[in-house]
This record gives C-alpha cells, sequence and structure tokens, in this order.
C-alpha cells in the first residue's frame, strides 16, 4: 500500500463535495418529479377507459425494460432538439431521471393502491362519497402505508442511479471523482472512496427504512 | 423541430454490422452476468437463510455490501483498482494475459451486483416457504437444518423460478455499464452511430425495440417456467 | 320506493342476474334468500349501482339508477347500504368511520356531524366505543358502527348484504337485534341473509332467488308456510332442520 497517496482525497474534497451537491439534486428532483408524474401515471393505468390506461401501461413498460443509459442519451440527444438550441445536460439529465423513475413508482403507487380491499371503496360509495373522495379519504391513506417503505427503497435506488451521468459526462459525485482519478493517477484511492460513501450512505438509509417498517408494523 | 428521418442509414454498413455486434455483446455479457449471480446468489442466498451460526453472517456482508454500491462504481473497482490491490502476479496476470478483460470484468462486476440481489429473492422465497412450513417441519421431530435441507431450500428455490428468471432482465439492462470501460455492446452502439450519421433518433428507436423484444422474450420464458416449476403459491408472504 | 325491472346481468358469458322483477314499498322489509352462487349479494349491489347492469331498469323514489344522466352518489346518500366484511375504515375509529361521509358529501359541520355520530353508535349501544379503531372491536361491535355509519346519512332505505354471515354465532343476536328495531321505527329494508329467524320475526315479504332468478316473491307467512316452487322448498328444508 505504499505507493497510495490517499491525500489526493482532502485535497480534491470541494470538488468532490460539489459533485455529491449535484447528486443530491438529481435525487430530489427525480424524486419529486417522479412521484407527482408516477402517481398520474398510476391512476391512468387503473382507469377503465383504454385510451387511458393503453399509453400509460406502454409507457410504463418500455421506461421498466430499457436501459437508464440509453434513456440518458436518448434525452441527451432529444432535449435540444425539440426546444430548438442546444441546452445543457444538467436539464436533460433531469427530465431523464424524472421520466425513468416516474415509471417505477407509477407500480409502486399502483400496486399500494391495488391491495386495498375493493370492499373499502364500495363501502365509501355507498355513502354517497364521489370517486375522487374515495380515493382521498379511504383508499390513499391505507396504500400510504403499504407504498411507504417501498417508497423510500427506490429513493436508495435513485441515488445509486443517479452515478450512471458519467456518460453524459455530468459532474455528481462519482464523475467528479472519476476526473480527479484520471487527472492526478489516484483510480484506487478515488474509486474506493466513491465505494464507501455510496456504501455508507445507502447502507444507512436502508437500515433506517428498516427501522421505520418495523416501528409502524408494531 | 428540424429533423430529417433517415431509417434506411441503419440497414447500410457498417451500421447496420455494428447494431448486430452490439446485441451480440449484450446477450453474452447478460448471459455470463446472470448466470454467476445464479451460482454466486443461490450459494449466498442459501447461506444466509441456513439456520447456523456464522454462515449467515457472512452472506450478509456480501449481500449489504454489494447492494449499496452502485452497480457502475463496483465495476470501476474491479477493473481499475483490483488488479492494483492484488498480489503481484495475480494483479499482473490481469494486465497482460487476461483475454478480453472488458468482456470479463464486466461479467464479474454485473453477476456479483446481481448475484446480491439473487441472494436476497432466495432468502425471502425461502423464508415465505419456512413460514407455513417450518412449525409443521419441526412437530414432526425434524431437526432444523433438517427441515431447511429437505422442505424449505426445495420448495424456497422452486418458488422463486419466476424471480431468478426475471433477474436476467435486470442484467440486460445492466449490461449497458461496460460501454464506460470501452464495451461496445448494443447502448455503446447505438450512441456511436449517432456520432457517425447524426441520425440519433433512429438508432436509438431501434435499441429501444431490441430491448423491448428481449424483455418480452425474457418474461415469457419466465412465465413458462413459473407455470411449469414454481411453487408460486408459497411466494406470496414474504417476511423481511 | 325501489323498482327493479326486468333486470339482466352477466359476468362474461354467465348469467348472474336473469329478468329479475320485484318491488320494496316504503316502509316495507324485504328478505331475500336463497343458495349460495344464486346472484342475491350481486342484486342489491345493483340497486344502489356498484354494479353495472346490463338490461332492465332500476328506480329508487322515482329516479332511475341506470340512466347515465343520474347523479349517484347523490342517489346513494339516500339509500344506506351494510356489507357482509363490514368495511369499516381501518385507520379512523368509530367515530371518525360514521362522520366520514356526512362531513364530505353532507357537508355538515365536523362538531355537527360527531355529534350526530355520537347520538347514532348510542343508538345501535356503542357510545363506550366512539374512540376505538376497528382491530380494537368485536365482528358484532363492528357491524353495529357500519349499520351507524349508513344509518348517518338519514337513509330513505337500508340494503344489507349478508350482514350476518361473517360473524361468529355468539355475536348474530346483537346485530339482528339493531336491525329488527330499525324496522319497527319504519325503516324501508331489503335484507340479503340466511337467518331465516329473522325472516319470520322481521320480514314482509320473502324473495327466493336461485340460479339468478328471482322464483318466490310472496308474504312471509305464505313462503314459510306453503312456497309454490319445489327448490323454494328444498331450501327451507334444508335451512330450517338445522
Amino acid at each position: 500500500m505504499s505507493d497510495f497517496d490517499w491525500g489526493v482525497i482532502a485535497r480534491s474534497w470541494p470538488f468532490l463535495a460539489e459533485g455529491m451537491a449535484l447528486s443530491a439534486l438529481l435525487v430530489a428532483v427525480a424524486t419529486a418529479g417522479g412521484l407527482v408524474l408516477g402517481f398520474g401515471l398510476a391512476l391512468m393505468r387503473r382507469s377503465r377507459h383504454a385510451l387511458v390506461a393503453a399509453p400509460a401501461t406502454a409507457y410504463v413498460t418500455v421506461m421498466r425494460t430499457v436501459p437508464l443509459i440509453l434513456v440518458l442519451f436518448w434525452f441527451y440527444f432529444l432535449v435540444p432538439l425539440v426546444i430548438g438550441r442546444p441546452v445543457g445536460s444538467l436539464a436533460s439529465a433531469l427530465i431523464a431521471f424524472v421520466l425513468f423513475e416516474a415509471a417505477f413508482y407509477c407500480e409502486i403507487i399502483r400496486s399500494a393502491i391495488g391491495s386495498v380491499r375493493a370492499g373499502q371503496t364500495e363501502a365509501a360509495l355507498a355513502t354517497g362519497m364521489k370517486r375522487w373522495q374515495v380515493m382521498r379519504y379511504v383508499v390513499l391513506p391505507q396504500g400510504l402505508k403499504a407504498m411507504t417503505p417501498l417508497l423510500l427503497n427506490q429513493v436508495i435506488i435513485v441515488f445509486q442511479d443517479t452515478s450512471l451521468v458519467y456518460v453524459v459526462a455530468l459532474r455528481d459525485f462519482m464523475t467528479t471523482a472519476s476526473v480527479v482519478a484520471s487527472r492526478d493517477g489516484r483510480p484506487t484511492e478515488m474509486y474506493t472512496l466513491v465505494a464507501v460513501v455510496y456504501l455508507a450512505i445507502c447502507f444507512s438509509l436502508a437500515k433506517a427504512v428498516e427501522h421505520y417498517t418495523r416501528a409502524r408494523a408494531a | 423541430m428540424n429533423y430529417t428521418w433517415d431509417w434506411g442509414i441503419l440497414l447500410k454498413e457498417p451500421y447496420w454490422g455494428w447494431l448486430w455486434s452490439g446485441l451480440g455483446w449484450t446477450l453474452l455479457i447478460s448471459l455470463g452476468s446472470w448466470t454467476l449471480a445464479l451460482v454466486v446468489g443461490i450459494a449466498a442466498g442459501v447461506a444466509r437463510s441456513m439456520p447456523a451460526r456464522f454462515l449467515p453472517a457472512i452472506a450478509s456482508v456480501y449481500i449489504q455490501v454489494f447492494r449499496n454500491v452502485p452497480p457502475l462504481v463496483q465495476l470501476f473497482l474491479w477493473y481499475f483498482v483490483f488488479p492494483e490491490i492484488a498480489p503481484e502476479s495475480v494483479g499482473l496476470w490481469i494486465k497482460r494475459e487476461l483475454p478480453q478483460p472488458e468482456f470479463v470484468t464486466a461479467i464479474v462486476g454485473i453477476g456479483l451486483f446481481a448475484g446480491a440481489r439473487v441472494a436476497e429473492q432466495v432468502r425471502a422465497g425461502v423464508a415465505a416457504v419456512g413460514l407455513h412450513l417450518m412449525p409443521a417441519a419441526l412437530a414432526t421431530g425434524l431437526r432444523p437444518l433438517q427441515a431447511y435441507r429437505l422442505i424449505m431450500l426445495p420448495l424456497g428455490l422452486r418458488a422463486i423460478f419466476g424471480p431468478l428468471t426475471s433477474e436476467l432482465l435486470i442484467t440486460v439492462k445492466m449490461s449497458s455499464i461496460s460501454l464506460t470501460i470501452g464495451m461496445l455492446e448494443l447502448t455503446a452502439q447505438s450512441r456511436h452511430i449517432e456520432n457517425y450519421t447524426f441520425h440519433g433518433l433512429e438508432s436509438f428507436a431501434v435499441a429501444t425495440v431490441v430491448y423491448l423484444l428481449v424483455g418480452l422474450a425474457v418474461t415469457a420464458l419466465m412465465r413458462a417456467l413459473d407455470r411449469r416449476f414454481g411453487a408460486t403459491r408459497y411466494r406470496r408472504e414474504a417476511a423481511t | 320506493m325501489i323498482v327493479l325491472d326486468k333486470v339482466s346481468k352477466s359476468y362474461g358469458r354467465t348469467l348472474v342476474l336473469r329478468d329479475c322483477s320485484t318491488s320494496v314499498r316504503l316502509g316495507e322489509v324485504v328478505v331475500v334468500c336463497g343458495p349460495s352462487g344464486s346472484g342475491k349479494s350481486t342484486l342489491i349491489k345493483c340497486i344502489n349501482g356498484l354494479v353495472p347492469i346490463d338490461r332492465g331498469t332500476i328506480t329508487v323514489d322515482g329516479v332511475s339508477v341506470t340512466d347515465p344522466g343520474t347523479d349517484l352518489p347523490a342517489l346513494r346518500t339516500r339509500i344506506g347500504m351494510v356489507f357482509q366484511n363490514f368495511e369499516l375504515y381501518p385507520q379512523m375509529t368509530a367515530l371518525e368511520n360514521v362522520s366520514l361521509a356526512q362531513i364530505h358529501v353532507l357537508k355538515r359541520s365536523r362538531a355537527d356531524a360527531d355529534a350526530r355520530s355520537a347520538q347514532l353508535l348510542a343508538r345501535v349501544g356503542l357510545s363506550s366505543k366512539l374512540a376505538s379503531r376497528p382491530d380494537e372491536l368485536s365482528g358484532g361491535q363492528q357491524q353495529r358502527v357500519s349499520i351507524a355509519r349508513a344509518l348517518a346519512m338519514d337513509p330513505q332505505a337500508m340494503l344489507f348484504d349478508e350482514p350476518t354471515s361473517a360473524l361468529d354465532p355468539e355475536m348474530i343476536n346483537e346485530v339482528l337485534e339493531v336491525m329488527q328495531a330499525l324496522a319497527l321505527d319504519g325503516m324501508t329494508m331489503m335484507v340479503v341473509t340466511h337467518e331465516m329467524g329473522f325472516a319470520q320475526r322481521v320480514a314482509e315479504r320473502v324473495l327466493f332467488m336461485d340460479g339468478g332468478e328471482i322464483l318466490e316473491d310472496v308474504a312471509k307467512e305464505q313462503f314459510f308456510a306453503a312456497p309454490s316452487t319445489e327448490r323454494a322448498r328444498q331450501f327451507l328444508d334444508k335451512v330450517l332442520t338445522h
């Protein structure tokens, strides 16, 4: 271990911190946008009208079968084309992430809503509530209990997914570390750091979710 | 939107050949890493769920580490870091003698990541079976290890036939990360074509369709196998 | 009050309701009985539009249930329904269960709604359980809460879908007593049930269904003394001798 220079980590810390901030931004936007869009998609998939349900199902199927890297390439290429002028890779990546993760949030929300007994909906309808009231006061609260641990786990997955912006050279934590690694010739130190940081964060978050789930079930 | 379509360009060489070779590498990497994932994952999952002292803990470490580090990071560790920190002779062999180093690294990196996922599936499947049948097995006088070996394990593995097959879908998607270490699999080739021809919509569209077709094929295979072998009744309630 | 005219319904290729016609007058208590799978639950769920029908008409207090222009939620406030599996909202207390629709559909204030709920829960004998959640209540208690929840909308008629079938035997009576008191107060009721004792004591008319058809539709006394169809006779034999 004699020719490893672990000091490189301290020297590049500010740069790495910026990368981590970008990673956090990606996670926040992907989750917020993904939840909203995912909820809409879930409602569309549950609709009885084929014209509404079919496109949503097709969209979700595509996003869940195609690699995230391809989706990133798609939007990196497509967004400037549609807008008509060059757009920074951050905007394209944010759009790609929101649209990609929405499919996964959709499935979590959809199955949670579906797990609420049909009788609950019938009983609420029988008292004269409209469908949106039934969803809001009876079905969603129950579904929320079921979906919360899965949603939280998905956030952890989103955090891991953000490392892939490496392929569009967006400077998240992983990419900044790799820049330092090749610039200073220190791949071992940098990638070990990255692994340890991700491991620490994801592991603690996963444990926290486990704790929360167990506390709720008690 | 200013864009001139030209689907025909994909049929011309060399682009046509690139797409096919990309698909070939994607399939090879997926199948290779899936196989590794099954071997390692089942072993780890079995170890994790055994009623024993140390083996479950060791397996648990593997699972936790390999699930919580992003697969791209794992790939880079294997490709850039492992040869440096391995014993001198091993490191030298990897750098000089290893055939197709990117391919092998991709399989190892993706396979071990997917293996951790498989291990969790195995553990959940065995636990779900155990929930139903362990009390009954113990009541007939079987010792925990016997009950595990004779009842929970075979049924547990059958119960997760479906999920195990759909792990192949995961490795197909994951195979794309190997482009970062130079593997020219399908996603890489579609970008390659885009770089050369600027017809990105067509080339990405074709790649998308190919991934969808592969996904459909795998899902169909999974359903068929599940129907034939799967003990899906036990898959329902999984203990965490 | 409730009129069904030639109602038919299929699930895919299976005909579950075949040309069913009957009516329930204001203040009448009608019991619907029959073997499993005869379509009794489906029929009663058609009345408030929970199950759409393929042919025929259903009118409640003059308003057509099947007309696409009808405001179904508004119509449903005039009919209360009690379900076999109680279907209380698990995340709310008994009081909140009974108040929910009052607040959001009848637009009563929370205070008014809660006062009315407390009143109704006292009427069904549960004034000590206002703050209890469904998982803290026995089956009989949950069903009584669900009756109070239906009554909270001040309905003109009540529909009961096998209200005691999911209850342990010792709790059946407490629910039947509440239902009997309701009937004596003059509530229009249609009850799907296997409880023949209740039918004999409380009902005015009995409908017998089998295979999706209404085979008997007669006054209670006539049904129990001399049913006209063979299937009804066989059914009564099996049900009354155990």
